[in-house]
Parts: C-alpha cells; sequence; structure tokens
C-alpha cells in the first residue's frame, strides 16, 4: 500500500499544525516522523488513520481517495501512545476485539477468532498473559498487546504514535529491534512517530524531519545524518558545535577572526556554520581553521570532551579520540572535517 | 565471664526501654494527648448519635408502637398503597429520563470540545442551587391554569399539574445533575482513546458505546442512578408544590407521610417513613459497595 500526502493543512485555532505538508510513502516501507514536540507529526498520523480530518489537502491511499472514508473504513492499524487497550477486557478479548465488530457477513467464527488471536499473540510473545488484564501488564507488554490487536484486522497500514514513547531506556532498545524485525516479517508499510533521533535512525528506512508543521528533510538516516538539508536538521539530529560566522565575498569570518573555509554559495552577511563534535579535529596550534585554549577536558567512554575557548570569540564542546592527549591550558588549533554554513542568522 | 554476660543483659533491657520511650515520644509528636483524643472522639459520637441515630431510631420506634399488625395496617391502607405505587412510578420515570440525560450531557461535555461548554456544566447544577419550592413554583408558572401554556394545555385536555406529569417533572428536574455529575470527571479522566482505538478496529458507533465507552462507566451510571433514586423518592419540596395534595391520587410518600403527622396519625406516618428510611439505608449500603468498584476502576486506569 502506498500512502501520498499531498499539501496538508491543518489548523488548531491559530497555530498551524500541517502547514502544506507533501509526503509520499512507499509500498512496504518503514517511515520514521522525527520532530520535536509540537512539530505536527502526531496530527499527521492521526489524519492518515482518520482520527482527524485536515482543513485542505489529500490523503491517498493506492491512488484512492482516503480522506473520503472515515477511520472505520480505513482498514488502519493504529497504536497509540498509552497503548489505549481497553481496560475492562482481557489481553485475549483486546486482540480479538477488532474481529468481533466485524459486520456480521464477513465475521469468523469463534473457532477461526480463537485461532487467529492465538496466533497474533504467539507473533508478539506473549501468549502466556491472554487472560491477564491490561493493568496487570507491564510497558512493555501492554505495548506489544496494542500491536497485536492493531495487527489482528491485517490493516492496510501500521501507524504508530511514539511507540517506545513511555518505555524505560533498556526495555525501549529490545523493541526496537523487535518492531524491526517484526516489520520484516509482516512487511506492513508503516509509520512511526518519534521524536527520539536515535530511535528515528535506528529502526526506519526512511526518515522525515518535521518542524513547525512542515517537512524539513526526507531521506534515509545516512543522508539525514550527514547531508543534513535544513540548519534546523543539522541542529536537531546528532550533536553540533553551531557557530555565529560573517560571509563577506567567501571569506568566513568568526568575530574579528578570518577563517580559512569555503562559503561558496552562501549569501554575504550573518550566517551559521554547523560542525559535528567528532568532526573537530585537533591540530597542533598554529595549524588549523581555528585556534583556541583548552578550558578543560572530561574523560568518559570511547572519547574525551574538551571544552575550547576559540580566538575570536564562543566556547565550544569538541569530541576528540582518548589517545590525544589533551591538557587544560594547552593552546591548539581545530580543523573542521566537514562542515556546513547555512545563511542566516 | 559470668559478670560479662550478666552486663551484657542488663545492658540490653534498660536499651530497649529507652528505644521504646523513644517511639512513643515521636507518636506524642505526631498525635494529641490521650485526654484529648477521648474528648474528640466522644463529642463526634455523641453528635452522630443524637443527630443520626436517634432520630432513626425514633421512626421505627413511633412505627411499631402500636405493634406489628397496626404497622402493616398502616401499610396497607389504600392511601398508603397508593403513595407507594406513585412513588415508584414517578422515580422509575424520573430515574429513567435522567439516565438518558446525564449519559447524554457527560458524553458531549467529556469527550467534545464546543464553546458555551463551561456554561453548560453550571447549567447542570442549577437544580442543586435553586430551593425545591422554586424549581417546583416554575413548573406552576410554566403549566398552571395562567401559566404560559397553560390556556393552551386546558384547550387540548392536557392534565400536567397536579397529576402524574407535573411530579414526574418536578421530580426530574431536581434529580437532574446525579447522574451528570457521577460521569463526567469520570468520562474525563477516560479520555477518548479507547474510543478511538475501537473505532480504528472497526467498530460502529453504536458498537462502541456499548463494548467500550458503557462498560467503562457502568459502576459510575449506576452510582449515580443510585443517588438519583434516592433523592427522587424522597423529594418533598418541589413535589409539594406542583402535587395538589390529591388524597389517593398524587400524594408521594413523603407529602403522606406530612399529611398523616398532621393529621396525629402518628403509626401510620411513621410507618411509611420507614419504609424511606430503608430505603435511606439500602441506598447507603450500596454506595460504599459501589464507591469501592470505583476507586478499583481509578487505579486499573493509573497504572
Amino acid at each position: 500500500m502506498t500512502i501520498e500526502v499531498r499539501n496538508l493543512v491543518k489548523k488548531f485555532g491559530s497555530f498551524a499544525a500541517l502547514d502544506g505538508v507533501d509526503l509520499k510513502v512507499n509500498d512496504g516501507e518503514l517511515l520514521a516522523l522525527l520532530g520535536p514536540s509540537g512539530s505536527g507529526k502526531t496530527t499527521l498520523l492521526r489524519i492518515i488513520a482518520g482520527l482527524d480530518w485536515p482543513d485542505a489537502g489529500e490523503v491517498s491511499f493506492n491512488g484512492e481517495d482516503a480522506l473520503a472514508q472515515g477511520a472505520r473504513e480505513r482498514h488502519v492499524g493504529f497504536v497509540f501512545q498509552h497503548y489505549a487497550l481497553f481496560r475492562h477486557m482481557s489481553v485475549f478479548e483486546n486482540v480479538a476485539f477488532g474481529l468481533r465488530v466485524q459486520p456480521r457477513a464477513v465475521r469468523k467464527d469463534e473457532v477461526a477468532i480463537r485461532a487467529r488471536v492465538k496466533e497474533l499473540l504467539d507473533l508478539v510473545q506473549l501468549d502466556w498473559l491472554a487472560d491477564r488484564y491490561p493493568s496487570q501488564l507491564s510497558g512493555g507488554q501492554r505495548q506489544r498487546i496494542a500491536l497485536a490487536r492493531a495487527l489482528a484486522i491485517e490493516p492496510r497500514i501500521l501507524l504508530l504514535d511514539e511507540p517506545f514513547g513511555a518505555l524505560d531506556a533498556k526495555v525501549r532498545k529490545e523493541l526496537r529491534k523487535w518492531l524491526r524485525s517484526l516489520h520484516h516479517e509482516i512487511n506492513v508499510t508503516s509509520i512511526f512517530v518519534t521524536h527520539d533521533q536515535e530511535e528515528a535512525l535506528e529502526v526506519a528506512n526512511r526518515v522525515v524531519v518535521m518542524d513547525k508543521g512542515r517537512i524539513e528533510q526526507i531521506g534515509s538516516p545516512a543522508d539525514v545524518y550527514d547531508n543534513p538539508a535544513t540548519a534546523f536538521v543539522h541542529g536537531f539530529i546528532g550533536e553540533s558545535i553551531v557557530l555565529p560566522v560573517e560571509i563577506d565575498n567567501g571569506a568566513v569570518r568568526l568575530g574579528d577572526r578570518l577563517l580559512n573555509l569555503m562559503a561558496d554559495g552562501i549569501a554575504p552577511g550573518t550566517s551559521k556554520l554547523f560542525v559535528r563534535r567528532h568532526d573537530m579535529l585537533v591540530r597542533p596550534s598554529g595549524s588549523g581553521a581555528f585556534e583556541g585554549a583548552v578550558q578543560h577536558v572530561r574523560n568518559f567512554g570511547p572519547v574525551q570532551r574538551a571544552e575550547v575557548a576559540l580566538w575570536g570569540g564562543e566556547t565550544i564542546e569538541i569530541d576528540a579520540p582518548r589517545d590525544k592527549e589533551l591538557r587544560a591550558g594547552d593552546t591548539i588549533g581545530l580543523e573542521p572535517r566537514r562542515y556546513r554554513i547555512f545563511a542566516g542568522a | 565471664m559470668t559478670m560479662q554476660i550478666a552486663d551484657s543483659v542488663s545492658l540490653s533491657a534498660p536499651d530497649a526501654r529507652a528505644r521504646a520511650h523513644a517511639a512513643a515520644a515521636r507518636d506524642n509528636l505526631r498525635t494529641e494527648p490521650r485526654a484529648v483524643r477521648i474528648v474528640i472522639i466522644a463529642l463526634a459520637v455523641l453528635f452522630l448519635s443524637v443527630f443520626v441515630v436517634l432520630p432513626l431510631v425514633v421512626v421505627f420506634a413511633q412505627a411499631f408502637s402500636k405493634g406489628i399488625l397496626a404497622y402493616f395496617a398502616a401499610l396497607a391502607e389504600p392511601e398508603a398503597l397508593a403513595a407507594i405505587k406513585l412513588t415508584l412510578l414517578v422515580a422509575a420515570i424520573s430515574v429513567g429520563l435522567n439516565l438518558v440525560f446525564g449519559l447524554v450531557a457527560a458524553w458531549a461535555i467529556a469527550k467534545f470540545e464546543f464553546p458555551g461548554k463551561t456554561f453548560l456544566i453550571t447549567l447542570i447544577d442549577l437544580p442543586f442551587s435553586v430551593s425545591p419550592v422554586i424549581s417546583g413554583l416554575v413548573f406552576v408558572l410554566l403549566f398552571g391554569a395562567q401559566g404560559y401554556f397553560g390556556s393552551w394545555l386546558r384547550d387540548h385536555d392536557i392534565q400536567i399539574l397536579f397529576a402524574v406529569p407535573g411530579i414526574a417533572l418536578a421530580t426530574t428536574f431536581v434529580t437532574f445533575p446525579f447522574v451528570a455529575r457521577a460521569l463526567i470527571p469520570l468520562m474525563q479522566e477516560q479520555g477518548t482513546q479507547e474510543e478511538e482505538a475501537a473505532i480504528s478496529l472497526g467498530a460502529s458507533g453504536l458498537q462502541t458505546f456499548f463494548r467500550v465507552t458503557l462498560p467503562n462507566i457502568k459502576w459510575g451510571v449506576l452510582y449515580g442512578v443510585l443517588l438519583c433514586n434516592a433523592r427522587a423518592m424522597g423529594e418533598f419540596g418541589a413535589v409539594s408544590v406542583v402535587s395538589g395534595h390529591i388524597r389517593g391520587e398524587t400524594n408521594t410518600m413523603p407529602l403522606l407521610v406530612e399529611i398523616l403527622y398532621n393529621e396525629y396519625q402518628f403509626v401510620a406516618a411513621f410507618a411509611i417513613a420507614s419504609l424511606l428510611a430503608m430505603l435511606a439505608l439500602i441506598t447507603l449500603i450500596a454506595k460504599t459497595v459501589l464507591e469501592r468498584h470505583l476507586d478499583e476502576g481509578h487505579d486499573a486506569s493509573d497504572h
């Protein structure tokens, strides 16, 4: 099932939750909608599911107008952020719900329903919880039951709203891997919403980065990380050093210091220079685009993090390999391995 | 050696005592002195006895003062039976109507956003804040002979005031808030996610209501119905204004109690009153049971 969204607009009062969104989701894809809270990603998901209606724009499934159908007819599996399991039903009945409410003409008989529910509970590896109630389950178990319930109706599309948002870090990591292998197994076109970049980059085939109701960039995880299209994406994904620079005839200036960097095609004026922390390489003093004094160094994990006060103002944090010896008080040169300059303050 | 053992034993005893003292001191910090506690508890018990238990005992004592046969004879009077029947009928009508209205109002308030919502919530409480007598008078003003609809009703030969419809209307008005009040906070807390989940799983509106919404609020509904029923059967003021006190026809149980009492028929008056008192006791017990179920519902939603 392909999903196509064209020029979607949704306003809540004067706040534009979606401000002209275009998106095409390929068949069988696992797509992440990534953005800070308030970026419109959940609204987009709810409109695709039919739980909200846009003020303008189109949504189509396999070329068919989806907005002509209600949520009930769309056959979309939706997994809610807080699971929304039916609290008065057992796990078994929760999963069976979608099968039991089908019109009499197409409804399966009791034996077939039981077999299907069993199959789904096996799929999410929780068949031993069939008689429990949602309040007796852990967060991760609830999440998987919610997924089994959504899959019961054999959805054409699977939508997940912050699927791991309410779980602790360890469970979250396990479920991430599990979701990816599950998607590989069932191969339903799936979209999940997250504000966690690591989650999006690790699980999805493609990532859609959103901000303020607009799509900033669509690309593979490697693409959005290595070639951020906008200043927002560079700042939001990965840890970046951001420096305010002046562009003047292709020359880059930080305060009163001229930097030996290229700024081809960037309009003159105040701009922002982005460098990943680990892309700032330490050089002997006097060489490298930047020069600065090490303020202090913290050693942990695979890298050492150093705070450096640059000539020309601004203090930055860099990640350097541990074998490079840095001491507070040293004067060092710094050379960005790769960098991006985005026009505008 | 023996000395040492003896020492260590004798040391441990004062040690334990000291600890007990310390614990007592901590307790004293947290609670009032024993005398104050006794006085406060005695006051509470005295107050409850005089104002709650004593009247209840008096009701039953008076009802049975001429023996158990006189008690049942009083209840078997046609006038008494008519009053009991009318009270049950009026309660059934008003509880039924308020169940529907209350559900609809709570549904609208809890699940949708619309302008004037706060105003509507305030309006629902109006019957609680207006004196029941005024509520009754409103219906007299509307449906009475000189009222707004009075002449139209007379032309079409429809009797509302001084008849069952008037009593049912007044009772329904006075008891309207109970069901809605019980359900609004419950439904607001539960939100709309389960309903959304049901619809996205292919359930129709009715299926969603009967399979998801209603089971989630059933204890709240019963709670509201219980309180609504208790008030409907016991309502005096509003009913008194619209009833017309026609003996054997428009007298409900509370009205009949007053009439019999004024006629010095104490056994009959208190026999009817004892029925109302029993209703109150049963309501109280049922309420306690329901509240426990409601708490469980809240707990389950917390996890």
